[in-house]
């Protein structure tokens, strides 16, 4: 538990043509950030399901940050709108679980966000620590 | 499940196992019961290490592959198509990103950087346990393309289909070819004609049977996908016989005394009840007005065998593989009283002033009044930051700067003054910009948060600005024609066409591409194209680049009769669906209709509209639709993955000063493009001699020289008599 005091885990969803290209970004220029960040990829993030978030933060995450495409997406004009939707879902399903809303957060992340993405990690990172931990 | 996996760690150079225990790590994963091969690799993409991965996947009999090395970005296609050469499907092979995602990333904290890599290769061996075979999909096509738009951009890519053996439909919604150059008179920078370059592309166009253009017709309505678009097009009527006598309808044209105010020329001539946009205009056939005729009996009886007031408007079923749309822009308008338009008489736009200049040839008259000295104000209705219009217009800082050269040229003694904000001609259109400053053009910057003021005091027309070339100095310009610089914004019916395509628009309601730069002609749609300033604000080359881009992207696609798209599209579980409709809701492409299987109503998705997106997939009450490569149990492995926990001892890392001494980096054998370098090296040469003697690219023969001279294979040797370069000798 020290260990998550330090560096709590993070689960990012990026995607493929946005978002992940912006995170790349931020290695290729050696801009480090939290270690416990584990990115998996998707091709739009309104494609994100709440039991996946449920998972991470059930078995170990302790925070699930969407790189989310905004009005960027090159699938839908309304991406912003389903992702948030997605947001509202997954927190409703993780207060039924006591849960606290806050291990979920979304940012619109561009594909040369690299910067903004150190620093969201940052912050989230803050607030992760600040938070009781989840119930077994 | 996968039984037989294969696991790749490579240490780029010492750009993973600088920081990352990557030989540790290839043994700890070797130990796997389903892993039947571990290795560390001085460079997975190397021709050395592609052959020994089709050796292992052919003698293990691997059925699955898992690469652990830089962003799939890089090399997702190289090793998809290692995969494919040892007969594997290359859905069966994962790419692990420990590079710029955890080597790089983590530098300053190597131990963790390790951790971490261990959790993003057990979670890629998890999902590669998942993963399933999937085969292309094929889809039959049909080798006709419809171009949306007859303006230079859409003209230009029928010419290069047609050429290239595909059936062309060309619609235009003007009954005339050309678009917006059409309007202008002489363009930059080879100042050639623009009505002589539209009627040398209708002229080009015509010499093809296989082009067929539909002017004055505009889309109804759109249904099927990629190599059958089902497109019905309505053909508005010119209201003239088909058999008239052109000897009489030119009479007619010359007779006609009534008229209405002509748009294609902004307001600035009348246009007559039988018209061409201009003389030259094509295709050669007229227009009626027929309301302005309704009370010319005796014009109408004259000449009544060349009209047909009773045509109606016709709908065509188009049916095409592909679609490219080039439907160009709309000037942006500046709103009643913006910088005084339309409320000061002597306030125009610079398309409008392009207008006036053409139709007066000889003296620039304007109100009845010559024109002496005219204030251009830039960037009107672009770089809004509190705007819709936040971008920038691209070519009417060149279009300004020409037409100021134009100008002076065509009118002698005449005065410009540029009010600007940045200069943005770039490239080769740098030096109008130049001449225009020779020519005694004057420039005053302005910012955005103190913009000019166009007052009217007494008869004079007066431009105030803050000159911050000259410390904000205040300025009072008085100018006979103030002209706005205006930029480009969509055109009013992109929504309408966005609707029937499908075609995702930005934030600036402009057409979307999938990616600026890997994918700038292609839209998320299968088979639609986009090119020119549909897209975005673009000037003319890059208008017919991006237009002859698409077309041949779409020869590239239809020629071969079938097309082979992506497995990774959503599937819908018929036993768990019960039909309730989310999914068809959200889908923005149609992609998804109430099906019938088994006698049970479900979600269907048809395969060659859907984009894999996934937005159908969330919202789905009982859980019945995946996308192909993001099921369930693939990425929640994954989430298990990085959750794993691994026994990694702190140690001391690698230091790269260490790598000199260090005879054990790894390497069993060099890879190839290291001996072929190696090879080039006789006894001292500079780069460029061994660019020369080994015929290797330049940017590798430096990357891979860079690398080498780490691990101390060569080492620098004294500059060469310039001092440009080192020479690099081989290190015994």
């Amino acid at each position: 538990m020290e260990q998550n005091k330090k560096s709590p885990k993070i689960l990012v969803f990026s995607t493929d043509k946005i978002s992940d290209p912006g995170i790349d970004q931020a290695g290729l220029r050696k801009i480090h950030y939290n270690p416990s960040v584990y990115v998996i990829s998707l091709p739009c993030s309104s494609g994100i399901k709440p039991k996946w978030i449920l998972h991470a933060l059930e078995n170990g995450f302790d925070g699930v940050f969407i790189a989310a495409d905004g009005h960027e997406c090159s699938f839908s004009s309304r991406c912003a709108d389903h992702t948030n939707t997605i947001v509202e879902t997954s927190q409703v399903l993780m207060k039924e679980r006591n849960i606290n809303p806050k291990r979920i957060r979304m940012a619109a992340l561009c594909s040369v966000c690299a910067e903004p993405f150190a620093n969201h990690m940052e912050n989230f990172s803050k607030i992760l620590m600040g938070l009781e931990e989840i119930p077994a | 499940m996968k039984e037989k996996i294969g696991v790749y760690i490579c240490h780029c150079g010492g750009n993973i196992s600088d920081y990352v225990k990557v030989e540790e790590l290839s043994k700890m994963f070797h130990e796997e019961d389903n892993v039947v091969v571990s290795k560390d690799v001085m460079f997975a993409c190397a021709d050395s290490n592609q052959k020994e991965m089709i050796q292992d996947i052919q003698e293990f009999g691997l059925d699955s592959i898992v690469v652990c090395s830089c962003s799939p970005k890089l090399h997702l296609h190289t090793f998809k198509n290692v995969a494919e050469r040892a007969g594997l499907n290359p859905s069966n092979y994962v790419q692990v990103n420990i590079r710029e995602q955890c080597s790089w990333a983590h530098s300053d904290q190597p131990h963790e950087a390790t951790v971490k890599a261990a959790g993003l290769i057990r979670a890629g061996i998890n999902r590669v346990s998942y993963s399933e075979s999937l085969e292309p999909i094929d889809i039959s096509v049909k080798n006709t393309a419809l171009v949306l738009g007859a303006g230079v951009a859409g003209m230009k890519a029928a010419i290069d289909l047609a050429r290239s053996g595909t059936e062309v439909f060309i619609i235009e919604k003007d009954y005339f070819v050309g678009g917006r150059v059409a309007q202008k008179e002489t363009l930059f920078p080879t100042e050639t004609n623009a009505k002589q370059l539209v009627t040398s592309l209708y002229q080009e166009m015509k010499k093809y049977n296989n082009i067929s253009l539909f002017a004055g017709a505009s889309i109804e309505k759109v249904s099927g996908s990629l190599g059958n678009f089902n497109i019905d097009v309505k053909v508005k009527p010119r209201y003239l016989s088909p058999n008239a006598n052109p000897q009489m309808v030119k009479q007619a044209m010359d007779e006609c005394t009534v008229t209405s105010a002509d748009p294609f020329n902004f307001g600035f001539k009348s246009r007559k009840a039988i018209y061409k946009n201009y003389p030259d205009a094509w295709p050669d056939v007229p227009v009626v007005i027929p309301e302005l005729l309704e009370n010319e009996i005796d014009y109408k009886e004259k000449f009544k065998t060349i009209f047909n007031f009773n045509e109606p408007e016709q709908i065509l079923s188009l049916v095409a593989g592909s679609v490219l749309v080039t439907t160009g822009f709309n000037h942006y308008e500046p709103k009643e009283g913006e910088y005084g338009y339309k409320t000061i008489d002597n306030v125009i736009t610079l398309p409008e002033l392009n207008t006036l200049m053409e139709l007066n040839p000889k003296q620039l008259v304007y109100n009845n009044k010559q024109v002496k000295s005219v204030a251009f104000i830039y960037c009107v209705g672009s770089r809004q930051t509190k705007g819709d219009n936040k971008y920038c217009s691209r070519q009417c800082c060149t279009s300004t700067i020409h037409t100021s050269l134009q100008l002076k040229e065509k009118y002698k003694d005449i005065q410009t003054y540029h009010l600007y904000r940045d200069i943005r001609t770039y490239g080769k259109q740098e030096l109008m910009y130049e001449a225009s400053s020779k020519q005694g053009d004057l420039y005053f910057k302005y910012e955005e948060k103190e913009m000019p003021v166009v007052e009217k005091v007494d008869n004079s027309t007066i431009v105030k600005v803050k000159d911050y070339l000259t410390a904000k100095m205040p300025l009072e310009i008085e100018a006979d024609l103030v002209v706005l610089v205006t930029g480009m914004v969509p055109r009013e019916d992109s929504a309408q066409i966005s609707e029937f395509l499908k075609i995702p628009m930005g934030s600036d309601r402009f057409f979307n591409e999938i990616h600026p730069k890997l994918k700038p002609v292609e839209t998320v749609i299968k088979g639609v194209y986009i090119g020119g300033a549909c897209q975005g604000p673009k000037n003319i080359s890059e208008s017919v680049q991006s237009s002859m881009s698409g077309a041949s992207k779409i020869v590239a696609l239809l020629k071969r009769g079938t097309v082979s798209v992506d497995p990774i599209i959503a599937r819908v579980d018929s036993d768990i669906c019960t039909w309730c409709g989310k999914c068809a809701e959200v889908c923005d492409y149609t992609a998804i209709r109430e099906i019938e299987v088994d006698d049970k109503r479900v979600a269907g998705v048809n395969k060659a509209v859907c984009t894999g997106c996934g937005i159908c997939a969330p919202v789905c009450p009982v859980n019945a639709i995946e996308i192909a490569q993001y099921t369930d149990h693939e990425i929640e492995s994954m989430i298990d993955g990085f959750l794993f926990e691994v026994d990694i001892k702190e140690g001391e890392v690698i230091q790269n000063d260490q790598h000199e001494e260090d005879e054990s980096t790894g390497m069993k054998e060099y890879p190839q493009i290291w001996k072929e370098i190696l090879a080039g090296i006789q006894e001292r040469n500079t780069i460029p001699e061994i660019i020369q003697n080994t015929g290797i690219n330049g940017d590798l023969v430096t990357y891979h020289l860079m690398t080498m001279n780490k691990y101390g294979i060569v080492s620098p040797d004294g500059m060469d008599a310039k001092e440009e370069y080192y020479y690099y000798k081989v290190k015994n």
